[in-house]
């Protein structure tokens, strides 16, 4: 039986992304399958940078305004310091040879990771599937994740 | 200890040579040994954790200044 690992993204910010993908990668290189699910927050690591939604209502229109998403643009989740934390952390991933996270997005998908997105989330902020990156194969609720967390035996919460 | 082929990945850090030994080993023969060369030293652990899940043997690792020899022989 193959090992089932699922991941619920529930944050957007950078570091936290990059644990999530940390994980999931490792799994997949020793043969698990797994589902990761992007709700919340999460959302923004698999919208597209280029703003594409036309969200309806005057607050999901100010909230898109402020809460752009896309990978390249996350925050990290301490020390800020508006978005120079950000940059000092993506230049140390880039001396110490670690992928930025649109590349562990890229490998993960290669590899068979699952990317899907909370229905919920996406209908509250106004998020619509076009925003998303093409490689988010499902759009899905609460009962699919409870059914693919049930059959596998590391579910976790970042 | 000998091995059929090497892989390089001095300066990458983990998940990074586990992922590479995942695609390295596919291009070994059943039975074949893989040297691989890490400098991280979180391989010392998580060598023998990728063997045991894939159902390949972890056949030991040596130690220098630099770096660190791991040898899988390709099972599955």
């Amino acid at each position: 039986m193959t090992e089932k690992i699922t991941i619920i993204v529930f944050s957007g910010d950078l570091d936290k992304a990059l644990a999530a993908f940390n994980l999931a990668i490792g799994a997949a290189a020793m043969e698990m399958k797994v589902t990761m699910f992007f709700t919340f927050w999460g959302l923004n690591v698999m919208r597209k940078d280029k703003k594409v939604s036309r969200a309806r209502g005057m607050m999901r229109k100010m909230l898109n305004l402020v809460n752009r998403g896309g990978a390249k643009r996350l925050p990290l989740s301490r020390l800020n310091m508006g978005g120079l934390g950000g940059s000092m952390m993506k230049k140390l991933m880039k001396d110490s040879k670690i992928p930025p996270l649109e590349e562990m997005i890229r490998m993960a998908h290669e590899m068979g990771v699952e990317f899907i997105a909370c229905t919920t989330s996406m209908g509250m902020m106004g998020i619509l599937r076009e925003d998303l990156i093409p490689e988010v194969a499902r759009l899905a609720g609460v009962a699919t994740y409870l059914g693919e967390a049930g059959e596998g035996r590391i579910n976790l919460f970042i | 200890m000998k091995a059929n082929a090497t892989l390089d990945t001095l300066g990458l850090y983990c998940p990074m040579p586990i992922v590479k030994t995942g695609q390295k080993i596919k291009d070994l023969k059943m039975g074949e040994v893989l040297e691989v060369i890490s400098d991280d030293e979180g391989i010392k652990e998580d060598m023998p954790a990728w063997c045991r899940q894939t159902g390949n043997e972890f056949l030991g690792i040596e130690e220098s200044e630099e770096e660190y020899r791991v040898y899988v022989k390709r099972l599955k």
